[in-house]
Protein backbone atom coordinates (compact mmCIF):
# COMPACT_ATOMS: atom_id res chain seq x y z
CA UNK A 1 0.00 0.00 0.00
CA UNK A 2 2.72 2.60 0.76
CA UNK A 3 4.66 1.68 -2.09
CA UNK A 4 1.42 2.21 -4.59
CA UNK A 5 0.89 5.45 -2.90
CA UNK A 6 4.52 6.49 -3.19
CA UNK A 7 3.99 7.27 -6.76
CA UNK A 8 5.25 10.56 -7.04
CA UNK A 9 6.43 11.16 -3.98
CA UNK A 10 9.76 9.64 -4.55
CA UNK A 11 10.49 11.99 -7.53
CA UNK A 12 9.69 14.97 -4.56
CA UNK A 13 11.97 13.51 -1.92
CA UNK A 14 14.53 14.21 -4.43
CA UNK A 15 14.31 17.90 -3.51
CA UNK A 16 15.08 17.21 -0.26
CA UNK A 17 16.89 14.17 -0.05
CA UNK A 18 20.12 13.86 -2.11
CA UNK A 19 19.77 16.41 -3.97
CA UNK A 20 19.35 18.98 -0.56
CA UNK A 21 22.38 17.33 0.83
CA UNK A 22 24.68 18.15 -2.11
CA UNK A 23 23.59 21.43 -1.53
CA UNK A 24 21.77 21.69 -4.96
CA UNK A 25 19.47 24.70 -5.11
CA UNK A 26 17.30 24.85 -7.57
CA UNK A 27 16.94 27.90 -10.31
CA UNK A 28 13.94 29.74 -10.81
CA UNK A 29 13.56 28.34 -14.31
CA UNK A 30 13.62 24.60 -12.49
CA UNK A 31 11.20 25.83 -10.12
CA UNK A 32 8.95 26.82 -12.28
CA UNK A 33 9.10 23.58 -14.41
CA UNK A 34 8.73 21.66 -11.18
CA UNK A 35 5.76 23.29 -10.07
CA UNK A 36 4.49 23.69 -13.56
CA UNK A 37 4.55 19.42 -14.46
CA UNK A 38 3.25 19.21 -10.68
CA UNK A 39 -0.03 20.97 -11.62
CA UNK A 40 -0.27 18.61 -15.51
CA UNK A 41 -0.18 15.56 -12.91
CA UNK A 42 -2.56 16.09 -11.13
CA UNK A 43 -4.96 17.94 -13.89
CA UNK A 44 -4.19 14.55 -15.74
CA UNK A 45 -5.10 12.27 -12.50
CA UNK A 46 -8.36 14.89 -12.11
CA UNK A 47 -9.43 14.01 -15.71
CA UNK A 48 -8.88 10.17 -15.64
CA UNK A 49 -11.05 10.24 -12.18
CA UNK A 50 -14.12 12.55 -13.90
CA UNK A 51 -14.32 9.55 -16.34
CA UNK A 52 -13.91 6.37 -14.18
CA UNK A 53 -14.89 7.89 -10.54
CA UNK A 54 -18.52 6.31 -9.47
CA UNK A 55 -19.00 8.24 -6.27
CA UNK A 56 -20.21 12.05 -6.90
CA UNK A 57 -18.22 13.84 -4.36
CA UNK A 58 -14.90 12.29 -5.87
CA UNK A 59 -16.19 13.44 -9.44
CA UNK A 60 -16.50 16.77 -8.13
CA UNK A 61 -13.29 16.98 -5.90
CA UNK A 62 -11.69 15.85 -9.51
CA UNK A 63 -13.55 19.07 -11.91
CA UNK A 64 -11.83 21.49 -8.66
CA UNK A 65 -9.06 20.04 -9.13
CA UNK A 66 -8.42 20.52 -12.97
CA UNK A 67 -10.04 23.99 -12.60
CA UNK A 68 -8.10 25.14 -9.68
CA UNK A 69 -4.86 23.19 -11.20
CA UNK A 70 -5.74 24.98 -14.20
CA UNK A 71 -6.06 28.67 -13.03
CA UNK A 72 -2.46 27.75 -11.22
CA UNK A 73 -0.82 26.88 -14.25
CA UNK A 74 -1.88 29.80 -16.56
CA UNK A 75 -0.93 32.45 -13.81
CA UNK A 76 2.24 30.61 -14.05
CA UNK A 77 2.62 30.79 -17.44
CA UNK A 78 1.61 34.37 -17.42
CA UNK A 79 4.52 34.91 -15.09
CA UNK A 80 7.02 33.12 -16.72
CA UNK A 81 6.08 35.22 -20.10
CA UNK A 82 6.47 38.40 -18.36
CA UNK A 83 9.69 37.44 -16.58
CA UNK A 84 11.00 36.28 -20.10
CA UNK A 85 12.23 33.19 -18.16
CA UNK A 86 11.99 30.00 -19.73
CA UNK A 87 10.88 26.61 -17.69
CA UNK A 88 14.11 24.36 -17.66
CA UNK A 89 13.38 20.68 -17.70
CA UNK A 90 14.83 18.91 -14.47
CA UNK A 91 15.75 15.73 -13.03
CA UNK A 92 13.04 16.13 -10.53
CA UNK A 93 10.36 17.23 -13.17
CA UNK A 94 11.53 14.13 -14.93
CA UNK A 95 11.12 11.66 -12.06
CA UNK A 96 7.75 13.35 -11.08
CA UNK A 97 6.31 12.79 -14.85
CA UNK A 98 7.93 9.01 -15.26
CA UNK A 99 6.26 7.96 -12.04
CA UNK A 100 2.81 10.17 -12.62
CA UNK A 101 2.47 8.18 -15.94
CA UNK A 102 2.68 4.68 -14.11
CA UNK A 103 0.70 5.75 -11.24
CA UNK A 104 -2.35 6.51 -14.20
CA UNK A 105 -1.17 3.04 -15.43
CA UNK A 106 -1.86 1.59 -12.17
CA UNK A 107 -5.38 3.72 -11.39
CA UNK A 108 -6.41 2.65 -14.83
CA UNK A 109 -6.66 -0.79 -14.15
CA UNK A 110 -8.79 0.01 -10.58
CA UNK A 111 -12.97 0.18 -10.96
CA UNK A 112 -15.77 1.41 -8.93
CA UNK A 113 -14.86 2.25 -4.89
CA UNK A 114 -11.69 0.40 -5.41
CA UNK A 115 -10.30 3.08 -8.08
CA UNK A 116 -12.21 6.21 -5.82
CA UNK A 117 -10.65 5.54 -2.78
CA UNK A 118 -7.23 4.90 -4.62
CA UNK A 119 -7.17 8.46 -6.10
CA UNK A 120 -8.34 9.96 -3.28
CA UNK A 121 -5.66 8.58 -1.08
CA UNK A 122 -2.96 9.32 -3.98
CA UNK A 123 -4.51 12.81 -3.94
CA UNK A 124 -4.15 13.16 -0.58
CA UNK A 125 -0.84 11.58 -0.38
CA UNK A 126 0.45 13.58 -3.72
CA UNK A 127 -0.38 17.04 -2.28
CA UNK A 128 1.08 16.61 1.33
CA UNK A 129 4.49 15.88 -0.99
CA UNK A 130 3.85 18.91 -3.18
CA UNK A 131 3.13 21.17 -0.27
CA UNK A 132 6.34 19.72 1.83
CA UNK A 133 8.42 20.49 -1.55
CA UNK A 134 7.03 23.86 -1.72
CA UNK A 135 7.28 24.61 1.72
CA UNK A 136 10.90 23.25 2.29
CA UNK A 137 11.97 23.94 -1.13
CA UNK A 138 10.61 25.36 -3.29
CA UNK A 139 9.35 28.49 -1.84
CA UNK A 140 12.77 29.48 0.33
CA UNK A 141 14.97 28.85 -3.22
CA UNK A 142 13.11 30.92 -5.34
CA UNK A 143 14.72 34.21 -5.73
CA UNK A 144 12.40 36.31 -7.74
CA UNK A 145 9.56 37.98 -5.79
CA UNK A 146 6.99 36.94 -7.95
CA UNK A 147 8.13 33.80 -8.55
CA UNK A 148 8.31 33.26 -4.42
CA UNK A 149 4.58 34.94 -3.91
CA UNK A 150 2.75 32.49 -6.59
CA UNK A 151 4.28 29.64 -5.32
CA UNK A 152 3.06 31.25 -1.65
CA UNK A 153 -0.26 31.04 -3.34
CA UNK A 154 -0.23 27.74 -4.43
CA UNK A 155 1.18 26.24 -1.23
CA UNK A 156 -2.06 27.63 0.29
CA UNK A 157 -4.53 25.83 -2.60
CA UNK A 158 -3.06 22.94 -2.52
CA UNK A 159 -3.34 22.97 1.11
CA UNK A 160 -7.20 23.23 0.84
CA UNK A 161 -7.02 20.29 -1.58
CA UNK A 162 -5.39 18.02 0.93
CA UNK A 163 -8.02 18.96 3.64
CA UNK A 164 -10.59 18.46 0.60
CA UNK A 165 -9.23 15.07 -0.45
CA UNK A 166 -9.07 14.35 3.31
CA UNK A 167 -12.69 14.94 4.20
CA UNK A 168 -13.82 13.14 1.08
CA UNK A 169 -11.51 10.23 1.71
CA UNK A 170 -12.89 10.28 5.41
CA UNK A 171 -16.44 9.96 3.83
CA UNK A 172 -15.28 6.74 1.49
CA UNK A 173 -14.53 4.71 4.15
CA UNK B 1 -25.19 66.39 -14.30
CA UNK B 2 -25.21 66.82 -11.01
CA UNK B 3 -25.79 63.76 -8.57
CA UNK B 4 -27.50 65.76 -5.82
CA UNK B 5 -30.52 66.55 -7.99
CA UNK B 6 -31.81 63.38 -8.67
CA UNK B 7 -31.34 61.83 -5.39
CA UNK B 8 -34.78 62.52 -3.94
CA UNK B 9 -36.78 61.36 -7.17
CA UNK B 10 -34.10 57.94 -7.13
CA UNK B 11 -35.19 57.52 -3.23
CA UNK B 12 -38.91 58.03 -3.69
CA UNK B 13 -39.09 55.58 -6.25
CA UNK B 14 -36.81 53.17 -4.28
CA UNK B 15 -39.03 53.49 -1.24
CA UNK B 16 -42.26 52.96 -3.26
CA UNK B 17 -40.98 50.05 -5.26
CA UNK B 18 -39.96 47.75 -2.71
CA UNK B 19 -40.35 47.60 0.93
CA UNK B 20 -36.47 48.31 1.95
CA UNK B 21 -35.86 47.22 6.17
CA UNK B 22 -35.59 50.53 8.03
CA UNK B 23 -31.80 49.51 8.84
CA UNK B 24 -30.92 46.89 6.20
CA UNK B 25 -27.01 47.67 5.38
CA UNK B 26 -24.63 46.25 2.75
CA UNK B 27 -21.67 44.85 3.96
CA UNK B 28 -18.38 43.60 2.13
CA UNK B 29 -16.54 40.61 2.71
CA UNK B 30 -13.70 40.10 0.05
CA UNK B 31 -11.87 37.06 -0.84
CA UNK B 32 -8.37 37.92 -1.37
CA UNK B 33 -5.28 35.48 -1.65
CA UNK B 34 -7.29 32.93 -0.20
CA UNK B 35 -8.62 35.07 3.15
CA UNK B 36 -11.91 36.32 3.96
CA UNK B 37 -11.00 39.76 5.24
CA UNK B 38 -12.36 41.00 7.60
CA UNK B 39 -11.93 37.14 9.54
CA UNK B 40 -14.76 38.62 12.02
CA UNK B 41 -18.04 40.36 10.54
CA UNK B 42 -21.18 41.41 12.58
CA UNK B 43 -24.45 41.98 10.97
CA UNK B 44 -28.04 41.40 11.65
CA UNK B 45 -30.61 39.70 10.14
CA UNK B 46 -31.80 41.49 6.86
CA UNK B 47 -28.41 42.33 5.92
CA UNK B 48 -26.69 41.97 2.48
CA UNK B 49 -23.34 40.23 2.29
CA UNK B 50 -21.30 41.47 -0.87
CA UNK B 51 -18.65 38.60 -1.51
CA UNK B 52 -16.37 40.12 -3.37
CA UNK B 53 -14.14 37.58 -4.73
CA UNK B 54 -10.92 38.70 -6.45
CA UNK B 55 -8.81 35.50 -6.57
CA UNK B 56 -8.83 33.89 -9.95
CA UNK B 57 -10.17 30.65 -8.26
CA UNK B 58 -13.69 29.98 -7.37
CA UNK B 59 -14.90 29.69 -4.18
CA UNK B 60 -17.51 29.03 -1.75
CA UNK B 61 -18.84 30.74 1.77
CA UNK B 62 -20.09 27.91 3.21
CA UNK B 63 -21.96 27.74 6.57
CA UNK B 64 -20.81 24.72 8.71
CA UNK B 65 -24.27 24.81 10.44
CA UNK B 66 -26.26 24.55 6.68
CA UNK B 67 -27.54 28.14 6.90
CA UNK B 68 -26.03 29.74 3.74
CA UNK B 69 -23.69 28.03 1.13
CA UNK B 70 -22.65 31.35 -1.76
CA UNK B 71 -20.87 30.19 -4.31
CA UNK B 72 -17.97 33.27 -5.52
CA UNK B 73 -16.85 32.41 -8.99
CA UNK B 74 -13.26 33.72 -9.91
CA UNK B 75 -13.01 37.67 -9.88
CA UNK B 76 -16.93 38.15 -9.14
CA UNK B 77 -19.12 39.55 -6.73
CA UNK B 78 -22.14 38.07 -5.03
CA UNK B 79 -24.94 39.39 -3.13
CA UNK B 80 -26.54 37.52 -0.53
CA UNK B 81 -28.98 38.32 1.99
CA UNK B 82 -28.96 37.38 5.88
CA UNK B 83 -32.02 35.28 7.28
CA UNK B 84 -31.10 33.62 10.32
CA UNK B 85 -29.63 34.95 13.47
CA UNK B 86 -26.52 32.96 14.90
CA UNK B 87 -23.13 33.11 15.12
CA UNK B 88 -22.13 31.03 12.18
CA UNK B 89 -18.41 30.02 11.31
CA UNK B 90 -18.14 29.12 7.57
CA UNK B 91 -15.47 27.84 5.09
CA UNK B 92 -14.45 27.29 1.46
CA UNK B 93 -15.81 23.82 0.60
CA UNK B 94 -13.00 23.84 -2.26
CA UNK B 95 -10.37 25.32 0.30
CA UNK B 96 -11.43 24.25 3.83
CA UNK B 97 -7.92 25.65 5.22
CA UNK B 98 -10.51 29.43 4.45
CA UNK B 99 -12.52 29.77 7.80
CA UNK B 100 -14.30 32.77 8.88
CA UNK B 101 -17.32 34.23 11.13
CA UNK B 102 -20.32 35.91 10.57
CA UNK B 103 -22.16 36.93 13.71
CA UNK B 104 -25.87 38.26 12.67
CA UNK B 105 -27.87 39.58 15.22
CA UNK B 106 -31.85 39.05 15.28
Amino acid sequence: MFVRLSAAIAALSLLTGPALAQGAKPTDPQIAHIAYTAGVIDIAAAKQAIGKAGNKEVKAFAQDMVRDHEAVNKQALDLVKKLKVTPEDNDTSKALSKQATEKLAELAKLKGADYDKAYVANEVAYHKAVNGALETQLIPSASNAELKSLLQTGLKIFQGHQQHAEQVAAKLK
Amino acid sequence: MRPGRHLPVRAALLFGMIAVPAHAATIQITIDNLVFVPAEVSAKVGDTIEWINKDVFAHTATARNGDFDVTTPPKKTVSSILKKAGSIEYYCRFHPNMKAVLTIAP
